[in-house]
C-alpha cells in the first residue's frame, strides 16, 4: 500500500502530501477545520481553512484570523491532496473531511450524528479506503430515542411547570445544542430566554440565513417575573451559578447523550435529563462504519479501546489513535465553559 | 407495572424529599393491596428469591441483542448497574402490555417450578412487552439491590401520610423478618399489632457527626459520653427463651455469633439491648483490631480455630425493652441506670459487658480524652443527653457522634481509571503511591473526596497525560499530590506496601505541594507502628 494519506503526529492529524493538519491542537501554519467547537477550532493557527456555514462562529469565536472558506463538495487541491469537505450533520455548518492522495481515500468524520435536526446539514456517507471517525458514544448501552418523543417529552416538562408557575431552566451547549433545542421547543408555551453565551451564537446563525424562533436575551436588569412561563436556555456552567435564582422557583433540566445514563443523570442533580445528542448513537456508528465500506478504522475519541476491540472482531482493522479532541464541550460536563 | 414505572419515574426525576414522599403517598393510595405490599417489601431491602442468576441474565440478552458477551460485560462497569445495562442494550419491545406489579413478582416467583429453558423463554417474553423503564425495574427485581433514591425512612412516611396511621409506629411494624410471600398488606399495616412478632427488632437510634465545637450542646452534666466503638452496631432480643441478634442493616446475625447465645443464661426474657459487637481481647480487656472482626463478618458458620482468635462480646449502649416493656419512652439516665445494675451481676467471662461512661466535668477534659480514643481502639467519643428518650432514624439533638479526626498522609496519584454508574464519562478512581526512595509504591486507592469541579480538571488533566494504558487503568505522570485522611491502618503481607487502610479517601488536593515533597513509606509505616 502506498504512503498513508494522513498520519498522526503530536500537533494533531497531518497530511504529508498537502502539508497541512485537520483539528490540530497545537498550533501549525495551516489547519483544515471541522467546526467550531473549542476542542477542534483552536486558537493560534497561521491559516485557517472551513466550510462557509462553520466560518462566521469560528471567526465570533476565534476573533481576527486567516480563514478561507470551502463549499459543501467543492474540491480543492492543496499540495498534491484533494480535498474535499461535506456535511456532518454535527452543527450547522460541520463538516467531515475528504482527503484524497494518489486515488487513496481518508475521511475524517470530526463529530457527527446521522439524526435529521432540522437545522443542521444532514450527514452526507462517504465510500473511503480508511475512515477515521469519533466515538463519543461507542457502547452499545447508547441508542436515541425518537426526536418526535423526546420533543413531546420537553414540552410536557415546559408546559407543566409553566402551568404550576415555575420557571424551566434548560442546559444546553451555547453552539449548536441550544439551537437545535430552540427548534424543538413549541413557542406558544411561553416565552424563551437565553443567557448571553447562547444569544451570541444565535445572532451569528441567524445573521446566516438559519431559521430560529424568537428569544429574549437575558440581561442583568431582566427580572424573571416579569416573564412567567419562561423556558431559559442557559450552559450547564450557569446553572450552577447565582445567575439561575432571577428566575425564582424553576425546574431544572439537562440536555445530552450521557442522560441516556440514569447514574450520571442524577449526578447532575437536575430535575430532569433529556437525551438529546449530537453525536452518533451505537446503530448509527455501525451503520456508518459499514456504510463508508473502509477497510481501516481509526478511533479517535469517547469509548475507544472497547469499540476498536468490537471492529476487530467483527473483522474490520481498527485502531485506537490517541487525541486531543473529545474534553468536548457539549458531553464533557462543559468543562470548557466552565474553565473559561 | 406502568403505575409502579411512573411512580420510580417521578421519584427519580427528582431530588427534592418532599416531592419523592408526594409521589409515593400518591401511589399508596391508589396501588391495590398486592402491589403495595410489594412496593413496601423492595423498598425495605426483600425481593423475591432469585430464580435466574446474572449470568444467565446477562447471556440472554446479549444475545436478544446480537452483542457479544464481552461487550455487554464491558459496557456493565461504565452504566454501574446490570439491570439498567440490560434494559439499555435491548431492542425497543415489540408488544407493550400493563400488567401490575404483582403480575411480574408472581412471574418471577414462578419461575422456580419451570425449567432453564422455559425460564429463558419467559423472560425473553417480558422483555419483549416492557418499555425501557419497566425493563430496568424488572430486571432490578431479578439482581436485587432495589436502591432507587426511596430510603426506607422515606417509604414510611408516604406510609404514613397515605394511611394516617403514626410514623414512629408504622417504622416498628416494619421492622423484623416478615415475608411478603407469606403475610398480606392488611396484616401488616392494617390489623391489630397484639401478637407481634417475637424476633421483631427495634427502629435503631442513629447520631449526627457534631460539627459544632461540644460547647454548643450546653452544660456538660446534661450529657452521658462513652466511646464511639469501632464494630457492629447491633441489637439483641432475648424474648420467648429464644435470642435474635440483628445488625443496623437489619440482617439477622444470630447463627454468626454463636458465643452471644450465652447471653440468655444471664438475662431475663423481655430484655432487648442496643450494642456494639466487637472482637474482645480479655486480657487486654479492649476490643481488637477492626481487621479481625472483619474475618467473623460474613462468615455464616465459624470454624472452632476463629471462634477463639476473634471472640466477639457486646459492649451494651442502651437498654430497650426490660421485663418485656418497651423503655424507649424512659429517659436515657434510666435506662441507662437499670442496664448498668442488670450488667453489674453478670459474670466476667459473660458476652456482654456495658460500654463504659467516659467521666467527665468540662468539654474541655472531654476534648483532651476523646484525643487518646486510638489507644482505647475507639473512634472517637458518643454523646448523648440523659434526659432523652430512645429515638428512631437518624435524628437531631440528642445523640451526637464526635470522632476523632482522621489520620492523613500526602501521595502521589499514579493510575487514573473511569469511574462509573454517577460518574461514567469522568476518572475519579485512583491510585496513590508514597516514595521509597527514588521509586514511588502504591499503597492506596480512593474514589471519593473531590468535588465535581475538581474531578472535571483531573479528568481533563488524565485525558492529556496518559503514559501508558493497561485495559481501563491509566498509567498518568506522576505530578498530583493528594492529601489520603483514613480511619486506621493496619500491617497487609497481601499488599505491595505492606499496609492496608481504612475508609482511604481524598481530602485535599495539594497544589502547593510537588511530587517530591509527598510522604514516604517509612512516614506509613510509623502511622502503622503507632496506630496500627
Amino acid at each position: 500500500m502506498a504512503d498513508p494519506a494522513l498520519t498522526f503526529t503530536e500537533r494533531g492529524i497531518y497530511c504529508p502530501a498537502g502539508d497541512f493538519f485537520i483539528d490540530p491542537w497545537r498550533p501549525v501554519d495551516r489547519a483544515l477545520i471541522t467546526h467550531g467547537h473549542a476542542d477542534h477550532a483552536r486558537p493560534g493557527h497561521r491559516r485557517y481553512l472551513a466550510t462557509e456555514g462553520a466560518a462566521p462562529v469560528i471567526r465570533h469565536r476565534l476573533g481576527e484570523i486567516a480563514l478561507d472558506t470551502i463549499r459543501y463538495g467543492e474540491v480543492r487541491r492543496i499540495g498534491s491532496a484533494d480535498v474535499s469537505f461535506h456535511p456532518a450533520g454535527h452543527i450547522p455548518g460541520s463538516a467531515q473531511i475528504r482527503v484524497e492522495v494518489s486515488g487513496e481515500v481518508w475521511v475524517v468524520s470530526g463529530d457527527y450524528k446521522r439524526v435529521d435536526d432540522g437545522l443542521s446539514e444532514p450527514f452526507e456517507p462517504l465510500r473511503c479506503h480508511a475512515f477515521i471517525t469519533e466515538c463519543t458514544f461507542g457502547l452499545p448501552v447508547f441508542r436515541w430515542p425518537e426526536e418526535a418523543e423526546v420533543r413531546a417529552e420537553l414540552n410536557a416538562w415546559w408546559a407543566a411547570n409553566a402551568a404550576a408557575g415555575r420557571a424551566s431552566i434548560l442546559g444546553a451547549y451555547s453552539l449548536g445544542k441550544a439551537q437545535r433545542l430552540l427548534r424543538m421547543l413549541d413557542p406558544d408555551i411561553g416565552p424563551i430566554l437565553t443567557h448571553g453565551a447562547v444569544e451570541a451564537t444565535n445572532e451569528v446563525l441567524r445573521a446566516q440565513g438559519y431559521d430560529l424562533p424568537d428569544t429574549l436575551h437575558v440581561t442583568p436588569d431582566l427580572k424573571g417575573k416579569d416573564h412567567p412561563g419562561a423556558l431559559v436556555i442557559a450552559p450547564p456552567s450557569a446553572l450552577a451559578q447565582p445567575w439561575g435564582r432571577r428566575f425564582g422557583a424553576a425546574s431544572t433540566a439537562f440536555a445530552s447523550g450521557w442522560m441516556r445514563l440514569r447514574g450520571v443523570r442524577r449526578r447532575r442533580a437536575a430535575d430532569r435529563g433529556f437525551v438529546v445528542s449530537d453525536h452518533v448513537d451505537w446503530p448509527d456508528l455501525m451503520r456508518t462504519i459499514r456504510e463508508t465500506d473502509a477497510e481501516k478504522i481509526f478511533v479517535t475519541h469517547g469509548y475507544t479501546d472497547i469499540f476498536a476491540r468490537h471492529l476487530t472482531s467483527e473483522g474490520w482493522d481498527a485502531q485506537v489513535v490517541p487525541t486531543e479532541f473529545g474534553s468536548d464541550e457539549d458531553d464533557s460536563e462543559a468543562l470548557a465553559e466552565a474553565t473559561s | 407495572m406502568k403505575a409502579f414505572a411512573d411512580l420510580f419515574t417521578a421519584v427519580d426525576q427528582t431530588t427534592k424529599t418532599t416531592a419523592k414522599t408526594k409521589a409515593l403517598a400518591d401511589y399508596f393510595k391508589n396501588a391495590d393491596d398486592a402491589d403495595k405490599l410489594w412496593t413496601i417489601a423492595l423498598f425495605s431491602g426483600r425481593r423475591p428469591k432469585r430464580a435466574v442468576n446474572t449470568t444467565q441474565l446477562r447471556e440472554w440478552a446479549a444475545e436478544r441483542a446480537s452483542l457479544p458477551l464481552w461487550l455487554v460485560e464491558e459496557s456493565y462497569p461504565i452504566v454501574g448497574d446490570l439491570a439498567e445495562t440490560i434494559a439499555l442494550i435491548l431492542p425497543p419491545a415489540e408488544q407493550h402490555s400493563d400488567e401490575p406489579l404483582s403480575f411480574w413478582i408472581n412471574a418471577l416467583r414462578a419461575l422456580h417450578d419451570v425449567d432453564i429453558d422455559t425460564r429463558k423463554q419467559r423472560i425473553l417474553d417480558a422483555w419483549n412487552r416492557q418499555d425501557d423503564t419497566e425493563r430496568f425495574l424488572f430486571n432490578k427485581l431479578i439482581t436485587g439491590g432495589f436502591r432507587i433514591g426511596v430510603s426506607r425512612k422515606l417509604m414510611t412516611r408516604a406510609l404514613a401520610q397515605a394511611t394516617g396511621q403514626d410514623e414512629a409506629v408504622l417504622a416498628h411494624r416494619l421492622m423484623g423478618g416478615w415475608k411478603p410471600e407469606t403475610t398480606s398488606y392488611h396484616a401488616l399495616i392494617e390489623a391489630e399489632d397484639a401478637a407481634a412478632d417475637q424476633s421483631r427488632p427495634y427502629p435503631f437510634y442513629l447520631a449526627y457527626q457534631l460539627d459544632d465545637p461540644p460547647e454548643s450542646l450546653g452544660d456538660p452534666k446534661d450529657w452521658l459520653a462513652e466511646w464511639k466503638w469501632d464494630g457492629i452496631r447491633g441489637q439483641l432480643l432475648i424474648r420467648g427463651s429464644d435470642h435474635h441478634v440483628w445488625s443496623r442493616g437489619e440482617e439477622l446475625m444470630t447463627d454468626r455469633f454463636p458465643e452471644l447465645a450465652r447471653a440468655r443464661d444471664f438475662l431475663a426474657d423481655g430484655t432487648v439491648i442496643d450494642a456494639e459487637i466487637v472482637a474482645w481481647d480479655a486480657e487486654a480487656e479492649q476490643p481488637m483490631p477492626f481487621n479481625t472482626l472483619q474475618q467473623r463478618i460474613g462468615r455464616k458458620t465459624v470454624p472452632k480455630k476463629l471462634l477463639k482468635e476473634a471472640p466477639v462480646i457486646l459492649l451494651a449502649y442502651d437498654l430497650l425493652e426490660h421485663a418485656g416493656r418497651d423503655m424507649r419512652d424512659t429517659p436515657l439516665q434510666e435506662r441507662r441506670a437499670t442496664l448498668e445494675n442488670l450488667a453489674e451481676n453478670l459474670p466476667k467471662d459473660a458476652p456482654i459487658r456495658p460500654s463504659p461512661r467516659i467521666a467527665f466535668d468540662s468539654w474541655d477534659s472531654l476534648a483532651s480524652q476523646r484525643a487518646t480514643a486510638r489507644d482505647f481502639r475507639a473512634e472517637g467519643v458518643m454523646l448523648k443527653r440523659l434526659d432523652s428518650p430512645y429515638l428512631s432514624g437518624r435524628k437531631k439533638g440528642d445523640w451526637w457522634k464526635w470522632k476523632l479526626d482522621p489520620l492523613t498522609i500526602d501521595a502521589v496519584m499514579i493510575y487514573a481509571q473511569q469511574g462509573h454508574g454517577r460518574r461514567a464519562n469522568l476518572f475519579t478512581d485512583f491510585t496513590f503511591a508514597v516514595w521509597q526512595g527514588n521509586d514511588l509504591v502504591p499503597f492506596t486507592k480512593a474514589y471519593s473526596g473531590l468535588t465535581d469541579e475538581e474531578f472535571n480538571r483531573i479528568t481533563h488533566w488524565v485525558r492529556r497525560n496518559t503514559q501508558q494504558r493497561f485495559g481501563p487503568v491509566r498509567q498518568v505522570t506522576p505530578k498530583h499530590v493528594f492529601e489520603i485522611a483514613f480511619e486506621g491502618i493496619h500491617a497487609s503481607p497481601r499488599h505491595k506496601s505492606g499496609v492496608a487502610l481504612r475508609f482511604p479517601r481524598m481530602s485535599r488536593w495539594r497544589h502547593d505541594k510537588q511530587v517530591q515533597d509527598a510522604n514516604t513509606l517509612d512516614d506509613l509505616k510509623q502511622l502503622l507502628d503507632a496506630y496500627g
